[in-house]
């Protein structure tokens, strides 16, 4: 132990050192969810609001005909639950992508990044890390609502999984790209106005794209340019067993965008740097 | 283990030769933050076994530095080797030979002391059975295998810092560095780190940077680097760069290269 041996240290590093990291980044993550209970609360309140209220107001104003995936008459509740499944990814991908990039992660963001392991891994990593506390949310959601007479099918909640996965990724890496190449939007007052707003309102979640076509032509090309009204129905049909195709490769291909995207365009000195000249402590 | 997925390399560069290299390098590193330079050409090595000190007052560029030395930052311009390896350009290689604690505390407050530890041995690839090995081990040399599973909210600043540096040591690191770690602390747990660390030195042949603006944290036989205002202004074994400007001690030789009329915090 006391001579320097650096010399016989393999190189590179192993698929299994990969899995280790990758597990542990994921492990702490659930690990800190657990301890902050105020953020798991304040992530269910959000969308258990829309749904016992203004669902129970908007449930005798909005009429949904019988459109895929549904085969039978349905509640509005039970038209928005995807919708607000995806809101709660929203908001958590936001969130935690926010704080990647400024500084009130940073100091774990440091211990994060001197990591040997390259550091697109390192962020994949993270990314995928915030999607498991997102899931998580999701769930809790989906068995509060069930409750609530939303009860899709029993193999739903397995079949919803992989499309909460990807669409967990799209909007995490969308998060990190726009807090690192958006300055303006370093707080998160502002991503709520010009990101999740938008995006949560120009969307199938709230009601069904046809009705928004009778109303303004221009809006429905909106809502069906928006990546997120495609991770509320690649999530609305998995929860009945089905594939969105289109939803699909939409949610995939912004994912691996963004992703790809958000990787490069991460820049640890910004949330240093800010806080002051030379890194904030000389 | 399976097999080792090489690091690209570009071909041209020959292998370095880790036992020839000094522990770290740092060769002609200049940054500016916009039109702000906050380095200036500053070059130094640091040898493995020794203790360098980096002395530097607030804003001097000290935490530049290690920003750049950890690949925090971009280079702008210059050389970090680590044991002859670019940082920018063999970061994985260069990594896994540095162990940091940097001046903010960077531990999860809310998780225990094992869990700290095990999250950090992750990162580096550490399977979870070796993990709990190093970190019984470490907790035990640190003193606080009994608050093992205690958060580390519960810790005092001393004790953070002691498993800050445990922490960073889980990995093996030939190379340490430490930005300012005793600030903030009582003057027994200073004592206590500044020797743990002179330990590991003495001991385990670990390199050590250490940055600080408190002269009497440096001792005689130590190397050290004045940096001020984003350059270096002496270098060299701490005797020759007291005698240098004809001075007696650290503070009068610091004031004379620097021509700094007040004391800062921390002289005796």
């Amino acid at each position: 132990m006391s001579s320097i041996t650096t010399r016989d240290a393999p190189r590179g590093f192993s698929a299994s050192a990969y899995m280790t990291c990758l597990t542990g980044i994921v492990w702490r993550e659930g690990l800190r969810f657990l301890h902050q209970r105020e953020r798991f609360v304040s992530a269910l309140v959000r969308p258990l609001v829309w749904l016992f209220i203004f669902a129970a107001g908007f449930r005798q104003v909005l009429g949904i005909s019988i459109i895929p995936p549904y085969e039978t008459y349905i509640l509005y509740e039970v038209f928005i639950a995807p919708g607000l499944m995806a809101m709660i990814q929203l908001f958590n991908g936001m969130q935690s992508s926010l704080s990647m990039v400024y500084d009130r992660e940073m100091g774990n963001m440091r211990t994060l990044l001197v990591s040997p392991l390259p550091r697109g891994f390192l962020l994949f990593c993270k990314l995928l890390a915030g999607t498991a506390v997102s899931l998580l949310q999701v769930y809790a959601f989906l068995i509060i609502a069930w409750f609530w007479d939303i009860t899709p099918p029993p193999i739903g909640y397995l079949t919803v999984l992989p499309a909460l996965i990807l669409s967990g990724l799209m909007l995490g890496s969308l998060g990190m790209l726009i807090s690192s190449g958006i300055k303006q939007l370093e707080n998160f007052a502002g991503v709520m106005n010009f990101v999740i707003f938008p995006m949560f309102f120009a969307s199938s979640a709230l009601y069904p794209l046809w009705r928004v076509q009778e109303g303004s032509p221009y809006l429905y090309y909106l809502c069906e340019a928006n990546p997120f009204t495609h991770a509320v129905e690649l999530i609305r049909f998995a929860l009945y067993g089905q594939i969105n195709w289109v939803s699909l490769a939409v949610v995939a291909g912004c994912t691996i965008v963004f992703m790809i995207a958000a990787i490069y365009a991460y820049d640890p000195s910004r949330g240093l740097a800010r806080r002051g000249p030379a890194g904030g402590e000389g | 283990m399976t097999s080792p997925a090489p690091i690209a390399e570009p071909r041209e560069t020959p292998r370095p030769d880790p036992a020839a290299a000094p522990a770290l390098s740092i060769d002609g590193i200049s940054h500016s933050y916009g039109p702000r330079r906050a380095l200036i050409d500053v070059s130094f090595n640091v040898q493995p076994a020794s203790f360098t000190a980096l002395l530097g007052l607030n804003g001097a560029g000290k935490s530049t530095l290690f920003s750049l030395i950890t690949r925090l930052f971009g280079i702008q311009s210059g050389r970090v080797g680590i044991f002859g390896h670019d940082i920018s350009r063999t970061p994985g290689e260069a990594l896994r030979l540095l162990g940091v604690v940097f001046q903010p505390r960077t531990l999860d407050l809310d998780l225990s002391l094992t869990q700290n530890l095990l999250y950090h041995a992750a990162l580096h690839g550490i399977s979870r059975r070796e993990a709990a090995a190093r970190s019984a081990e470490l907790l035990a040399r640190i003193g606080l295998s009994d608050r093992a599973g205690s958060k580390v909210r519960d810790l005092s600043g001393g004790q953070m810092r002691r498993l800050e540096i445990a922490r960073a040591l889980l990995h093996r690191p030939r190379l340490l560095l430490l930005d300012e770690p005793t600030v903030g602390l009582d003057v027994k747990a200073r004592a206590d780190i500044i020797s743990h660390v002179r330990q590991l030195v003495t001991e385990q042949g670990i390199g050590v940077l250490w940055a600080t603006h408190l002269f009497d944290e440096i001792m005689a036989g130590d190397d050290l680097v004045v940096l001020h205002q984003g350059k270096v202004l002496a270098q060299g074994p701490m005797s020759r760069v007291i005698t240098e400007p004809g001075a007696q001690d650290v503070n009068t030789a610091f004031m004379r290269l620097t021509g700094a009329q007040t004391m800062p915090g921390g002289g005796p």
